[in-house]
């Protein structure tokens, strides 16, 4: 347990806050692609509301996509990732810790950056806490999900949109849900079938997800 | 129980058994596929409401139908692969997917053909078709996934994790219809006990279905055949294969 903290989960934090430039750009990413919407379908508040959850959660995979290959590629590059395989630790709980590493730095501040979206695009006070709400469930998925194609095309000369290809198709029921969720919300309909749908999509991801992610790395160092 | 079906993990008897039962399924589909179009598109009965152009459901039911089931193939196929180690399970993987991936085509296709007259435009968000869309962008993912590694086993491997990820997507897609309920009529042919379609239809439909399976399984099974030739081009049995081609052609 010591040495997964020390080893594994503090130096991907350290390793994290010493580039910040890279943890800022999928934000910033972010940030642009959702003011390009009331520019391009203009700026009228009962417009952007009906598509403002969809807007965000869109603007948020992508951006999503262009920072998860940071999640092994790194690692794979420099043969720490193949340390860590050799070190004895069970690889699917150093995958773990990498997932739970990536969610912070990446999610978190998308998760705190929300509110400013949510301003952007006229949201109510109910639709943005249901957005949160959505948000805070999917994106561990997101990053569950995505560390598993991460893992497989970490080690391709040019894996950054084949990992979009694979990943964008396995995020859509995600996103149908969160948005109808938000949806339901605004016309104060009862939404909670959705948010426990993901809620089992994100168990099932916890559940899976860990050994196809150890199988992933295992298959891409061959 | 399975014993019998571990020698067919071996390329040349998997081979062997491909060239077997290629001919068989080719015949077999081209009759039932010749039987059920021409009964289904001239001689069942029209349609009370939709009139002749509900006669695409001869392809479009089948081609859906089989589009979600080589995807399940696929992944069995895969699964297979990743538990036992077999290289022809991921041949086989890589098989089916083009063919899957033409059937969810078709089915897109013709769907879209039979929208225009009844919905009045080609294409609708509609969850069915959604989730048929979604269908072809995880058969082009594998597909990808597969051509971007040179090492094939390596390939094989990278795709059957990639399949078993989207075979999640199965069940959402078949179960959209109740959980979206939109535009798109009801199954037709699922409710086994009460089809709600006349016998006289419903007959050219399921022959046409099974025609389709069985045209899916001679395409796989020459496809098959291929992709072991090519993986095992430098192994004796190969070799002794070419030479006796070469042989036949020269008498």
């Amino acid at each position: 347990m010591n040495q997964l903290y020390n080893g594994v989960f503090l130096r991907d934090l350290t390793l994290a806050f010493r580039q910040k430039s890279e943890l800022m750009q999928p934000l910033m990413f972010l940030v642009m692609v959702v003011s390009l919407f009331p520019l391009g379908i203009g700026p009228g508040p009962e417009t952007l509301q009906r598509v403002g959850p969809g807007v965000i959660w869109i603007a948020a995979i992508l951006s999503s996509l262009l920072g998860m290959e940071r999640l092994f590629r790194d690692d794979f590059m420099d043969g720490s990732l193949e340390q860590l395989q050799l070190s004895g630790l069970p690889l699917y709980q150093v995958a773990c810790v990498k997932v739970l590493c990536h969610w912070l730095v990446s999610f978190i501040p998308l998760l705190l950056l929300s509110p400013l979206l949510a301003l952007f695009l006229h949201l109510t006070l109910d639709m943005y806490l249901v957005l949160m709400l959505t948000l805070a469930l999917g994106t561990p998925l997101l990053s569950l999900v995505g560390a598993i194609a991460v893992g497989l095309t970490v080690g391709l000369q040019r894996g950054g949109l084949l990992l979009a290809l694979l990943l964008i198709p396995v995020f859509i029921p995600l996103l149908i849900f969160a948005t109808s969720a938000v949806e339901s919300a605004a016309l104060a309909l009862p939404y909670r079938a959705q948010i426990a749908i993901i809620g089992a999509m994100l168990l099932m991801a916890i559940a899976a997800a860990p050994a196809a992610i150890a199988y992933a790395l295992k298959v891409s160092q061959n | 129980m399975w014993k019998w079906l571990h020698p067919y993990a071996q390329p040349k008897r998997a081979y062997q058994l491909c060239t077997t039962l290629t001919p068989w399924f080719w015949t077999a589909a081209v009759m039932c596929l010749a039987l059920g179009t021409i009964w289904g598109l001239a001689f069942a009965p029209q349609d009370y409401q939709q009139g002749d152009s509900f006669r695409i459901i001869y392809i479009h039911v089948p081609s859906a139908m089989l589009s979600m089931s080589s995807y399940v193939a696929m992944a069995m196929a895969a699964l297979v692969g990743i538990i036992w180690q077999w290289r022809t399970a991921y041949m086989t993987m890589i098989a089916i997917a083009p063919i899957g991936a033409t059937m969810t085509f078709i089915a897109l296709i013709t769907g879209a053909a039979w929208g225009k007259p009844m919905w009045g435009a080609w294409w609708v968000w509609d969850a069915r078709l959604t989730s048929e869309l979604i269908l072809l962008f995880l058969y082009f993912g594998v597909i990808a996934l597969y051509s971007a590694f040179e090492d094939k086993q390596q390939a094989g491997k990278a795709a059957g994790v990639m399949a078993l990820v989207g075979v999640v997507n199965i069940p959402i897609i078949h179960f959209s219809v109740e959980w979206w309920n939109t535009l798109h009529q009801g199954s037709t042919i699922t409710k086994l006990d009460k089809p709600s379609i006349a016998t006289d239809m419903l007959w050219p439909l399921l022959i046409n279905l099974l025609g389709f399976g069985l045209f899916i399984a001679a395409v796989t099974t020459m496809r098959l055949r291929n992709e072991i030739i090519r993986r095992e081009i430098h192994r004796p049995w190969v070799q002794s294969l070419v030479e006796q081609k070469e042989q036949d052609h020269a008498v």
